[in-house]
């Protein structure tokens, strides 16, 4: 592949793509920036290696024939350390259980191959990687063959691999015994790429290649981190958002035993302590006044009142086809219904930490982050910093979700501004209560849905009012919202929803509120999955029609949606009689390039709801870990059916209400549903794992709580509806 | 200073005997495998054995555990042997693998004393492990599977 775009082409299409959450790579029209530069990493990448080959800033290979592949993606749990591995390990023709896993320093050839920071994010680490690793692979895999082909004076057409060795003409040499040799010839401009059929890793479930550390507790977290001499640190935080310290009396918090300081930092005031418990001991016995934030009294409710106003008003067009106005008018029946969904915290099982160490001409830091680049420019700026200056350890994230990608660097900032402050390193651990009760929600919103059927009950007019914070505007990201169009993720799923339905209009209201708001599992979709699949469902009731029958008709020209759909629809028995007392619920929603439907099977006794099972068909095209896409199906089966049935951040006096697992309830093991995930096979481009799982849950339980109670589900967490 | 006898070493530790045995072990001991979660006995993150009984670390005081056989997660096993490491293994449970030390330290426990688990045991034994990433249905059947491992001659 040699075409290249120009830099505006490609800017313009990877917005698109970006926009359209994912196959990113699928089209395979744009070719990663980076190999354009030939593959040599930079210089500052090059330094930290020792001799041996670096065909490229992705893979090393030594002398002693260890293989080293570098990580640009934060592995969170979706399993990147396996998957992107296999991908480079098929390339190069290294069995992946044996490559050497690292992740990847902050640097610009570790940058998405089409958005200029280095993230993991949008479910698109294995899509937006799959070319640039296979690429990676096979360069280095060319040069150890043109390596062995000068060494034995043969035609490198003549050799072949096989496992890590080079073999030809009765010859055989491991990659290491070849790696200092390839590492004096020039990387090829082009490198063919193995015929799929042959793939030997790729496509192949793979168990997971960080079990043994994550079985022992020799993985290390960003909490694990210790350094000499490192001080640790617990920060009072204002108890609402948007607070100040007005006045603080540390004098018992510093006569706490191992209390070294106290400092007071943008974040709060901090005390530093030889441990962590009693850096929390002497955050007990501060004493603080704070100054409120701009509005004190700021409720859920205050902004539930502003956002009921905002549906009566016109707001941004998302999408509008046909005249979705007029035709409401025109139908047989119609309905006008509002769902909402509340803030939701990430509750990442490992609470937010950073360890950071900063010195006169250098800062480095150590977290689980899912967004370098950012970090990184962030702590430069704060400290009047090169970029070049800061340095960053990725260690594994004892979850993400979106949250340890942090738009202003939060948690990594303030263990900046305070490791500069105390002249030692210095490990930030938040409590779950300073997690929890920290923000950067999941937005609250509200959608208004006006429809209307036709006699034949098929839905001929469909006017969608949302509110609800951006959470790409005043982003790194900002850059694609198209200028005059309101944030794109306020409205996806709802705007590009697959149904046939020929008067569509999709508006927007982008909310404000004191309580900031971030990308969550799924995004917008986690809100858009909910109102749309519901407010589909009561149509069906209101056209007379079955749920799944009413989808397939509206997604008759869709041939893969329908094998989705069909394959849950089939599995779970849709139709035929169930269990005494159960009763069945369906949703289907497209996201980040791939296609979920989930058939729930509920039963409702004496006003609780349990959940027995989940049937839950993907097509997310080509399945690099098979295995691991099943996990992801399972993992975000739980993910939202903790938040369809418990999840809830309230809002109270300008703070947030919940503050531990107690309030803030998760699924446990004895309410797991069975998860039953089908893979449909399909050559659509390769689609996202992560978060595609999530959206369809809350609906599809609610939608089954309809057809055990025939009561509609309209407010989520369930627990609070019901 | 306090004795503390965690996988098999004596541990001299200069700490607060109202201070948790959890921070004594990551912040103290150096042994970071266990982990912090909630602080509030909710989340099981902080599973230990005490006397090859699991504890939440996290509410446990050092007075409490002084002269008393503390195993960790590094301690369970030398090589991740045990079969609650090898089903794990076998079955890909983990995915983050945060909460995953709290889990396998608790099932062991389970099989330690029920070593045919039914469903409602392994929901009685495991139900205070929270674990975000959903790894439920696998740890499920992955305590079953070290069942069997346990039971198979070696
Ligand atoms: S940290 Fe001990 S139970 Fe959660
Ligand atoms: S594996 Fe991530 S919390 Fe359990």
């Amino acid at each position: 592949m040699t075409a290249h775009t120009s830099g505006e082409d490609s800017a313009r299409t990877s917005r698109r793509m970006f926009l359209v959450g994912g196959g990113v790579v699928a089209t395979g029209l744009l070719v990663p920036w980076y190999f354009a530069g030939r593959g040599a990493p930079s210089a500052g990448i090059a330094a930290t290696r020792g001799p041996g080959l670096s065909a490229n800033a992705f893979v090393h290979v030594a002398p002693d024939d260890t293989v080293t592949v570098w990580l640009a993606k934060s592995e969170m749990g979706q399993g990147v350390y396996t998957g992107l591995t296999q991908i480079l390990g098929e390339e190069l023709d290294v069995d992946p259980r044996r490559i050497k896993v690292e992740f990847a320093p902050v640097d610009a050839a570790f940058n998405h191959p089409h958005v200029p920071m280095q993230f993991t994010g949008g479910s698109m680490s294995t899509n937006s990687s799959y070319e640039q690793l296979r690429k990676a692979g096979a360069t280095a895999r060319a040069m150890l063959v043109a390596a062995a082909a000068r060494r034995w004076s043969l035609a490198a057409a003549s050799l072949e691999t096989t496992d890590g060795q080079v073999v030809g003409g009765g010859q055989r040499a491991k990659y290491g015994d070849l790696a200092i040799d390839a590492s004096e010839l020039a990387p090829p401009r082009d490198v063919t790429l193995k015929d799929p059929a042959k793939f030997r890793y790729i496509g192949r479930s793979l168990r997971r290649l960080d079990s043994p550390q994550k079985i022992t507790g020799r993985a290390q977290f960003g909490i694990d981190v210790i350094r000499p001499d490192m001080a640790h640190a617990a920060i009072a935080r204002p108890p609402m958002f948007g607070g100040a310290v007005r006045s603080v009396d540390d004098r018992a918090a510093r006569a706490v035993a191992g209390v070294l300081d106290v400092r007071q930092i943008a974040a709060g005031v901090a005390v530093l302590a030889t441990n962590t418990w009693s850096a929390r001991q002497g955050r007990d016995a501060l004493e603080i006044e704070w100054a409120p934030g701009a509005e004190p009294d700021f409720s859920l409710a205050t902004l539930r009142t502003r956002y009921q106003a905002l549906l009566r008003e016109p707001g941004a067009i998302a999408t509008n086809t046909g005249d979705a106005a007029a035709a409401l008018g025109n139908g047989a029946r119609s309905l006008d219904v509002e769902y909402e969904l509340p803030y939701l915290a990430h509750a990442c099982m490992e609470p937010l930490n950073c360890v950071a160490q900063v010195t006169e001409h250098s800062c480095e830091i150590w977290t689980g982050t899912q967004m370098q680049t950012a970090d990184r420019d962030a702590a430069a700026a704060l400290l009047g910093f090169k970029p070049e200056q800061v340095s960053i350890h990725t260690t594994f994230l004892g979850g993400g979700f979106g949250r340890r990608g942090n738009p202003r660097a939060d948690f990594v900032l303030e263990a900046v501004e305070l490791a500069k402050a105390a002249g030692r390193p210095v490990k930030v651990t938040w409590t779950r209560e300073d997690d929890m009760r920290g923000g950067w929600y999941r937005p609250f919103g509200l959608s208004r849905v006006r429809a209307a059927v036709d006699a034949a009950g098929l839905p001929i007019a469909w006017l969608h009012t949302i509110a609800a914070q951006p959470v790409l505007r005043g982003t790194q990201f900002e850059g694609f919202i198209p200028p005059g169009a309101p944030d794109p993720t306020v409205a996806e799923g709802a705007a590009d929803m697959p149904y046939a339905i020929a008067n569509l209009r999709v508006e927007v209201h982008e909310g404000a509120s004191p309580v900031p708001v971030q990308w969550w599992r799924s995004v917008g979709h986690s809100h858009t999955g909910f109102a749309v699949n519901g407010a589909l469902d009561e149509l069906a009731q209101l056209g007379g029609r079955d749920p799944l029958e009413l989808r397939r008709a509206l997604l008759a020209g869709k041939p893969r949606h329908l094998a989705v759909l069909n394959a849950a629809a089939r599995r779970a028995r849709w139709g035929e009689a169930q269990e005494p007392g159960h009763h069945l619920g369906i949703a289907l929603q497209e996201s980040f390039g791939s296609i979920v439907a989930q058939v729930a099977e509920v039963s409702v006794e004496r006003g609780a709801v349990r959940v027995h099972r989940i049937t839950c068909a993907i097509d997310c095209g080509f399945a690099v870990n098979p295995g691991g896409v099943i996990a992801q199906m399972e993992s975000a089966v739980v993910f939202g059916l903790s938040a369809a049935l418990y999840g809830e951040i309230g809002i109270e006096h300008g703070g947030a209400v919940q503050s531990n697992f107690d309030d803030y309830r998760l699924l446990r093991i004895s309410e797991m549903p069975f998860v039953d995930t089908i893979l449909v096979a399909s050559d659509g481009p390769m689609g996202g794992a992560g978060e595609p799982g999530v959206p369809p849950v809350a609906p599809a339980v609610c939608n089954a709580i309809f057809a055990a109670t025939g009561k509609r589900i309209r407010r989520l967490p369930i627990t609070s509806s019901l | 200073m306090i004795t503390l006898e965690i996988n098999g070493a004596r541990h001299e530790l200069d700490a607060d005997p109202a201070m948790p045995l959890l921070w004594a072990l990551r912040d103290l001991a150096g042994l970071t495998g266990t982990k912090y979660g909630c602080g509030k006995a909710l989340c099981g993150a902080c599973t230990v054995h005490l006397d090859g009984e699991p504890v939440r670390a996290c509410v446990t005081p050092l007075a409490a555990v002084e002269g008393r056989r503390i195993t960790t997660i590094e301690g369970l096993s030398t090589d991740g042997s045990h079969p609650v490491q090898r089903a794990w293994t076998e079955l890909d449970v983990v995915q983050c693998g945060y909460c995953q030390s709290g889990q396998i330290m608790s099932a062991a426990a389970l099989l330690a004393s029920a070593p045919k688990p039914s469903d409602a045991d392994i929901d009685a034994a495991m139900a205070g492990n929270l674990c975000r990433c959903g790894t439920y249905q696998r740890i499920r059947a992955a305590i079953k599977r070290a069942s069997e491992l346990m039971e198979a001659p070696q």
